[in-house]
């Protein structure tokens, strides 16, 4: 199924009045009521159980295909020949990622929402054991001994070690932040890590992840190759002859305003290279000027080295990179390049559209199909690998219907409404969440107004958004605003509007994972909540009911929905109070404020509260301090 | 009458254990009957001998003040006054703030040995060293209790830190910290430097508080303290803890080792045994480090050399306190003292670290870091 091209303006002037008269429009037009009036004539949040295929593979003969479906969690089993559906296989909540066992006897499945792995036979088809493992498991790979199951855990940062025969966990490796997809290296001796979010870096500077190279037998971190101006990674992909490397991933460029979008300003969409083929790790770009490659997840490359083929979710195409030309091209260009617009022209030999939302991406042994799976269209795109073009797309069962929130979540992951197609909101809110990093936003100076990328998730019911609380409700916020500030280009039309607010509504807060069952507090935690619900200090003296936690973070998502001025505001900031932020999984959202300038939850006090004005805390000894945040990340 | 008790204490406390009752006794016993090994008529005790290779900034080592050193595996890391060393396939390799370490000067190391990350204790927080990323935690941006960390030890995901504002505990699966300190232990003083951690017992040295244990399944503290209090002078000695101005603990084989500033103590958690320099080998009570060997044989870094304890012998290794050379002195159970000819000694005599690669010993000096290849 090809999909229309991204909206592409071309004459400046044209852009600038289509920006003004949408605004205008925009502003007159979308209200909270228009949302809410849509949402009672029938465009409601109905859930239907699509599929949601995010990774494929293949069984080791090549007979089978396996598709993991992240909505109805299961792995589905098709006949690779007919495509013909064989099982469904339910396994955990929102399972993320897969991998066979060296000997192709075992399926495990990393289900991120419950923290667990599913364990299949694949002789049988049906789940033998699941096993408990750490903080939103995203990967699961087993080494090529068949000792250890390494397991990438994206909220702990880090992968477990697990035997591989009973599923009991042996450690921890430190990982980089948002620790999410794991790939054996061709020989099967080291473990590459990507991760989603970047690594602390030190405020306003340029973001960076890492790879986390895993020694497999002795179970350590044997290595991290850095990935600078890197803020998100995603899957890797080895040559056959393990000399060349590939990691897709997103490269923003969020130290300049956002507004600049038109100048190419908001990410490069890029691969890095690495390996014996390159020396030094080399990132080369994706985009090309108003054929930008958005979002590139899924990479492989097929058996005899000549081509990579990547699965770009935001543009809805697979890339096809030669790599002889690829190799030839970082040989010839030294330097960085990953902002030059005209240099994949002389490697990507051709954009194949697909479905929405294309993911995981499989090549057959033979390397003649490349198979991409298309999260948001329950499809399975069928690429003929010497001819570079679609020959097939086969559907998942589910149901055919789009739904308003399928809608809406098409509309969210895409990005097509923004100028020349060069992002789409889940370019910042990374897997509906959020990115970890700080934004120059509004076209207001260089360095002004900074603002760190609240999460969505548990949104409804937080309004107002915007960290001045400019914007008064969902519509204005994703209407409107996103337009003049984000798209810089014409928006949605208002069905669409309302599908993406109904959907952006709809997100639910991953689970916590410091809670404990029952909802019952350790003593830490519970000291903690009386320090956030007090009202007289350690003197005795009352605390004024505007300075107490608990006041502005009421209710049971922590917010007010009510600005004040905290004594955190900068020199660079605007004027005007601050919106009071939502606790919603606080513990996961570094950096903090409104500006990203706490790198830590407690950098809130110790660094930036030494009038007390964001709450009573410099009475407080250390260790009531650490209660206190023991408490917050309870909610 | 207070001064009078304590004098009538001290000379019924030396009949009671013959010690001196004069200070010229006591130096009669404290300078010993040193024999020359050839012509002395005594079985001299075998203890090992090593040949001392000594690193400074002429080889490479960040700083010749070397506050700690870690073995890990073939590489050797030196916390220094002026950056973390780390000396693998013969080349030292330095760590500074600007790769990320938490501050210039450190004093303590510790290894994971599950997962290889190394910890440092600084004089400005904690980092972590883990395939080669630093991440460092501080009282800031963190729940450490103080960025001045004299002590750290891993106990399976648990990071146990001394610092100069108590104790604390670095829960690696649930990040959370606890802290540990007079509001929630027996603990008096707060300063604390040094720490041994293993999934029984914890222990704290704590500088003018003693040694805190902490049990890990009964989820108590307990507190071992002199019970001369602070009286300067060793009334009871075997009663318990030799000084509450403790330095280094160190726990192998269900054993304690305590290095104090006035001497050194074993505990095998019913009997205490003490060591003084009147009494043992030890060239001063005034002690940096201690690193047991297991249940009876430990290592003392004093400010008078190196000391070594087999259980029954003392072998002290150093430059001579008067001539600087080279000197090695074994003392048996009778206390004969006698001198080892050898080549080469520690680079300094005041020791602050030590630790063991097999049968080699690494020591950390305020004049340099020394390698003690053993000679068989």
């Amino acid at each position: 199924m090809r999909r229309d091209r991204p909206i592409q303006l071309r004459a400046g002037a044209a852009f600038a009045g289509v920006v003004a008269c949408a605004a205008v429009f925009g502003i007159f037009s979308w209200t909270g009521r228009t949302a809410e009036a849509s949402a009672a004539t029938g465009r409601t949040g109905e859930r239907l159980e699509y599929a949601s295929p995010v990774e494929i593979l293949f069984s080791l003969d090549g007979a089978r295909l396996y598709v993991l479906c992240q909505q109805s969690g299961q792995v589905r089993v098709l006949d690779a020949t007919t495509w013909a559906e064989i099982k469904k296989i339910d396994v955990g909540q929102v399972p993320r990622g897969f991998s066979l066992s060296r000997r192709g006897d075992r399926l495990f499945v990393a289900n991120s929402w419950d923290d667990t792995i599913s364990v299949i036979d694949t002789g049988k088809l049906e789940v033998v054991a699941t096993w408990r493992v750490g903080a939103e498991p995203s990967s699961v790979v087993e080494d090529w001994a068949g000792k250890y199951l390494f397991v990438a855990n994206r909220i702990s940062n880090d992968v477990a070690v697990l035997d591989a025969k009973t599923g009991t966990e042996q450690k921890r490796l430190i990982a980089g932040r948002g620790a999410s997809y794991i790939t054996t290296s061709p020989g099967g001796s080291k473990l590459y890590v990507t991760h989603v979010y970047p690594n602390p870096t030190p405020y306003r500077t340029p973001p960076e992840s890492e790879i986390t190279v895993i020694d497999a037998e002795r179970a350590v971190v044997a290595d991290r190759i850095e990935l600078p101006n890197i803020a998100h990674g995603f899957h890797i992909a080895f040559s056959p002859d393990g000399r060349l490397g590939v990691v897709a991933g997103l490269h923003p460029k969020n130290l300049v305003p956002l507004a600049h979008l038109e100048h190419g300003g908001a990410f490069a969409d890029t691969l890095t290279l690495f390996g014996a083929d390159v020396g030094k790790p080399v990132e080369v770009p994706l985009d090309d000027l108003e054929r930008y490659a958005v979002r590139p997840f899924g990479v492989v490359i097929t058996p005899d080295k000549s081509r990579i083929f990547v699965t770009c979710g935001g543009s809805e195409v697979v890339l096809v990179v030669d790599v002889p030309r690829l190799l030839r091209f970082v040989r010839t260009h030294p330097g960085p390049h990953a902002q030059d617009l005209a240099a994949s022209g002389d490697y990507v030999v051709a954009r194949i559209a697909v479905g929405h939302d294309p993911r995981g991406v499989a090549v057959t042994r033979d390397g003649s199909k490349v198979l991409i799976a298309n999260r948001l269209e329950d499809t399975i795109s069928v690429i003929d690998a010497k001819a570079d073009r679609l020959v097939s797309t086969i559907p998942l069962e589910g149901p055919r219907r789009l739904s308003v929130l399928r809608k809406g979540e098409q509309t969210f992951y895409t990005a097509r409404y923004s100028f020349q197609g060069q992002i789409g909101c889940a370019s910042c809110h990374i897997d509906s969440t959020f990115d970890g990093l700080t934004w120059d936003l509004e076209p207001d100076g260089f360095g002004r107004d900074i603002v760190a990328n609240r999460p969505i998730e548990a949104v409804k019911d937080t309004e107002p958004f915007k960290w001045n609380g400019g914007n008064p409700n969902l519509p204005t916020e994703c209407g409107p605003r996103t337009e003049k500030y984000f798209w810089r280009a014409e928006n949605y039309d208002s069905l669409t509007l309302t599908d993406l607010v109904v959907y952006v509504r709809s997100l639910l807060p991953r689970p916590n994972r410091w809670r404990q069952p029952g909802g019952v507090l350790t003593e830490a935690q519970e000291r903690g909540r009386k320090l956030f619900e007090r009202d007289i200090d350690k003197f005795g003296k009352p605390i004024p009911e505007t300075n107490r936690c608990v006041y502005c973070h009421s209710g049971e998502k922590g917010t007010n929905q009510k600005s004040f001025d905290v004594g955190t505001k900068k020199a660079t900031d605007n004027p005007g109070p601050l919106d009071t932020a939502h606790l919603t999984n606080i513990a996961l959202k570094a950096p903090y404020l409104h500006d990203g300038s706490a790198a830590s939850l407690e950098q809130i006090w110790t660094v930036f509260n030494p009038q007390d004005k964001h709450g009573r805390t410099n009475d407080l000894t250390k260790d009531e301090l650490n209660d206190l945040i023991e408490y917050l990340r309870t909610r | 009458m207070k001064a009078f008790c304590t004098i009538a204490l001290v000379v019924s406390a030396s009949m009671m254990w013959g010690a001196p009752a004069s200070p010229l006794n006591q130096k009669n016993v404290t300078g010993p009957r040193v024999h020359k090994a050839a012509a002395a008529n005594v079985k001299v005790p075998v203890m090992p001998r090593f040949r001392f290779e000594n690193f400074t900034t002429a080889n490479g080592l960040p700083d010749n003040h070397v506050y700690s050193v870690l073995v890990d595996g073939n590489r050797i890391w030196a916390g220094t006054d002026n950056g973390l060393g780390l000396y693998e396939n013969g080349k030292w390799k330095t760590l500074t703030t600007k790769d990320g370490l938490a501050h210039r000067a450190v004093l303590s190391l510790a290894l994971d040995k599950r997962t290889g990350d190394v910890w440092a204790g600084t004089m400005g927080g904690l980092s972590r060293i883990s395939g080669g990323r630093i991440d460092t935690f501080t009282q800031l941006n963190s729940g450490l209790s103080n960025d001045v960390v004299y002590g750290v030890s891993v106990e399976g995901e648990n990071v146990w830190v001394a610092t100069a504002a108590g104790g604390c505990k670095l829960d690696l699966r649930t990040k959370g910290w606890s802290l540990f300190n007079e509001r929630n232990t027996p603990m008096v003083e707060i300063w604390v430097y040094g720490v041994a951690a293993t999934p029984t017992k914890v222990y704290y040295a704590v500088w003018g508080s003693g040694v805190l244990e902490y049990d890990q399944q009964k989820r108590i503290w307990d507190k071992y303290e002199d019970p001369d209090g602070e009286n300067e002078m060793v009334l009871f000695k075997d009663q318990g803890l030799i000084h509450e101005i403790t330095s280094s603990v160190s726990y192998v084989d269900n054993i304690l080792w305590v290095a104090t500033y006035f001497g050194d103590s074993r505990y095998d958690g019913r009997y205490w045994h003490n060591f003084l320099t009147k009494d043992s080998g030890l060239p001063s009570n005034f002690t940096n480090y201690v690193k047991g060997v297991d249940a009876n044989r430990a290592w003392f870094g004093t400010d008078k050399g190196l000391a070594y304890y087999d259980g029954v012998n003392w072998a002290v290794y150093r430059p001579s306190l008067t001539t600087h050379k080279p000197e090695m002195t074994v003392r048996d159970a009778q206390g004969n003292v006698t001198s080892i000819p050898v080549t080469s000694a520690p680079a300094h005599n005041y020791i602050l670290g030590i630790d063991i690669q097999g049968s080699d010993i690494w020591v950390a000096t305020a004049e340099g870091l020394s390698h003690g290849i053993h000679q068989p």
